[in-house]
């Protein structure tokens, strides 16, 4: 039971984050229709300007964490403008492969910038205690990772489901023609979109990097195609989706090694049986958990 | 902006290639007759740059003395020793491609690298196939030089350091169980982590945990709450110095108390900064350790403190000795021929070197001591030795 519990908390975290990333995915999806595979890197960019934020000027937690999201959304805006604003006409292999292209380029400026050796927050970042209960091992550092996650994913929501601003972006989303002729400016609420999606991402990256203290410019890469995989599965486009798609795959991550042992199946088998795992879901449910079918306008 | 920002960016990258190439210091007053160009392969970028960083500048010294004392003399002419630096970017089919590149189109005498097991398995095959002889400093899986009579290395063997890690857990912390967690996708951890169960069962202890994770994994608690569950005396993770941190750290979260031993990779100054208090107390073995080092190690440890400002890690000392053995065997054979320093390097007997006296056995492997570090203070400190039966002979 205790190895239970363990291990749920485990996968709370790592799915937390998981989820945390794969927000931004699907936001700039719902709104565009565009996968953004630049997101990864944002996120490696968002972690790194914690260093910068813990390191260079010596702040304390939460005023890196919001310098960092604020510094990050605004590459993520002006990432938009600059290099996905002048292809919105163009076909969408286009802005694609743009994407790509900028995610290289995130990675390896940041690489000719910080060189390759790993980074990590100082000591006294977050102190880590270990809170024993009940046989369960708890640290402080996957409490913050937890709740600031589930608050994040709460003020996100809030935001798309309760203002102004989060109706015209799921007006975008349901019609990008007829918005524009109701008075919303489109390119603002695309803005906003890509502002709350990076930030997040940055915040994502910050607390990684305090759960996993070794940051590189490549860190971005594996992470990111993992919280792509959750928002496809939680259903490209939803918010909820991805929050679910993160902590399924966090789950499954954790809990196949966790049980496989006992019938027999070494933690080898951790990523195809996930990632089977996840097929098979896709099989039954194409559009994810929460996606619906988008109906092709002719 | 953007574009100013790009060629910013674009200088800067150049920069930083152009920096894997150092200059050679070339000495007038010599009459150097021509050159002999070295391949050396090393990450300079990747997951393990320091362990690149300290492989070129070991080169580079090693290189500049040699020059210094006016070259190789082959022939009583002398040559200028010149070395072709390549980034296999921690990769194996980068290792591959760059060390085809050395042999036919630099046409080096002879590699030095790479480091890490995974990329000098592959490598070994292309050097071994197109005859030119390999020294990897570092690599100690056994698989590098395994019926390859072309490729050498200047570290011990795994399955030499699997029973020394073995016996070490067992006298120091009298353990009867132990747990092991490992990269499946690497060479290096993946056999040491078997050499380690078999030489651990062999002796009684009993192997409660065989976990195992996969390449660029940073989450490690799944593993660990099952070995945990299963209460061992000692954990042992053969990883390298990005990996460790991330292991014993979420190890103590997840509320394990005992000791986490590791092995020759740990061996980076990097790993003290990345792990910091968490990593305090710790044991690994390796190749040399600074305070007992003999006075070739001591003329070699000033040298590399006055160049680089910073004590040499064991890639550093073992590049230095390939170099060593490389130039000793030219000079033994006379001769510039690659068939040739093949020979003169299989027939090298009781060579002093940075880390100890070492001599090559029939499969190009070196017979040579192990040394446990205990990390204190935040600096790897000397704790025991440890040699195979019989060596070095009095």
């Amino acid at each position: 039971m205790e190895f239970f519990v363990q291990q749920f908390v485990n996968a709370l975290q790592l799915g937390s984050l998981y989820a945390l990333i794969a927000l931004g995915y699907t936001m700039v999806y719902g709104v565009l229709l565009l996968i953004n595979f630049a997101h990864g890197d944002i996120f490696m960019v968002g972690a790194f300007l914690g260093v910068f934020g813990s390191i260079t000027l010596d702040l304390p937690f939460v005023p890196t964490l919001v310098l960092s999201m604020v510094l990050t959304g605004l590459l993520g805006v002006g990432i938009e403008r600059v290099a996905y604003k002048p292809l919105r006409q163009a076909s969408r292999l286009s802005v694609v492969i743009t994407a790509l292209g900028v995610g290289l380029l995130l990675e390896n400026g940041m690489l000719a910038l910080t060189g390759a050796n790993p980074r990590s927050y100082p000591q006294t970042f977050i102190t880590t205690r270990v809170y024993d209960i009940g046989g369960v091992a708890i640290s402080n550092v996957k409490i913050i990772i937890i709740v600031l996650a589930a608050l994040l994913f709460a003020g996100l929501y809030t935001i798309v489901q309760r203002t102004k601003w989060g109706m015209a972006m799921r007006a975008i989303s349901y019609d990008k023609f007829a918005v524009p002729l109701m008075g919303v400016s489109q390119d603002q609420i695309i803005s906003l979109t890509f502002l709350l999606g990076t930030g997040l991402a940055a915040a994502g990256g910050i607390l990684w990097g305090v759960a996993f203290p070794v940051l590189n410019p490549y860190m971005g890469l594996r992470v990111g195609w993992k919280a792509f995989v959750a928002a496809v599965v939680g259903g490209i486009g939803d918010i909820r989706g991805a929050a679910a798609g993160g902590l399924l795959l966090g789950f499954i991550e954790i809990f196949v090694p966790a049980y496989g042992d006992s019938i027999g199946i070494s933690s080898t088998w951790r990523d195809p049986i996930a990632f089977g795992l996840l097929l098979i879901i896709l099989v039954v449910r194409p559009t994810g958990l929460f996606g619906v079918a988008r109906r092709q306008k002719v | 902006m953007s574009k100013r920002l790009f060629t910013l960016v674009l200088t800067l990258a150049v920069v930083v290639a152009a920096f894997g190439s150092f200059p050679v210091v070339a000495q007038d007053d010599c009459d150097f007759v021509g050159e002999v160009v070295v391949g050396v392969i090393a990450p300079l970028t990747g997951d393990i740059p320091k362990v690149g960083q300290s492989t070129v500048e070991a080169a580079n010294m090693a290189v500049d003395e040699i020059n210094a004392a006016c070259g190789l003399t082959v022939d009583d002419e002398s040559y200028e020793v010149v070395i072709a630096v390549e980034d296999n970017e921690s990769k194996a089919e980068s290792s591959v491609s760059v060390a085809t590149r050395l042999i036919v189109e630099e046409e080096v005498i002879a590699i030095i690298g790479p480091q890490a097991s995974k990329q000098a398995v592959p490598t070994g095959q292309v050097a071994n196939d197109r005859e030119t002889p390999m020294i990897s400093p570092w690599s100690t899986n056994p698989d590098t030089t395994f019926d390859r009579p072309w490729v050498f290395r200047a570290a011990f063997l795994d399955p030499f350091q699997g029973p020394v890690l073995a016996n070490f857990v067992a006298a120091e912390f009298g353990a009867t169980s132990a747990a092991v967690l490992y990269d499946v996708a690497s060479d290096y951890p993946k056999g040491l982590a078997e050499n380690f169960r078999d030489a651990a069962e062999a002796i009684g202890i009993e192997i409660v945990g065989f976990e195992s994770f996969t390449l660029g994994d940073t989450d490690f608690s799944s593993q660990l709450t099952s070995i945990i569950a299963q209460e061992p005396d000692v954990l042992f993770t053969p990883q390298y110095y990005n990996e460790v941190p991330l292991i014993v750290q979420q190890a103590r979260e997840l509320g394990f108390e005992g000791p986490i031993v590791g092995s020759d990779s740990w061996g980076t100054p990097d790993l003290i900064d990345l792990c910091g208090e968490a990593c305090e107390g710790l044991f690994f073995s390796t190749h040399y350790a600074p305070d007992i080092a003999t006075e070739v190690g001591q003329t070699f440890i000033s040298a590399y403190e006055e160049e680089y400002g910073a004590k040499p890690d064991d890639v550093a000392a073992l590049t230095y000795d390939a170099f060593q053995l490389l130039f000793t065997a030219i000079t033994n054979a006379n001769s510039l021929d690659k068939e040739d320093v093949r020979e003169a390097l299989a027939g090298v007997e009781l060579f002093e070197g940075v880390t100890g006296v070492m001599s090559f056995d029939e499969q190009g492997d070196p017979i040579k001591c192990a040394v446990i570090i205990e990390i204190k203070d935040g600096a790897f400190t000397y704790y025991d030795s440890a040699c195979p039966a019989g060596f070095p002979p009095e």
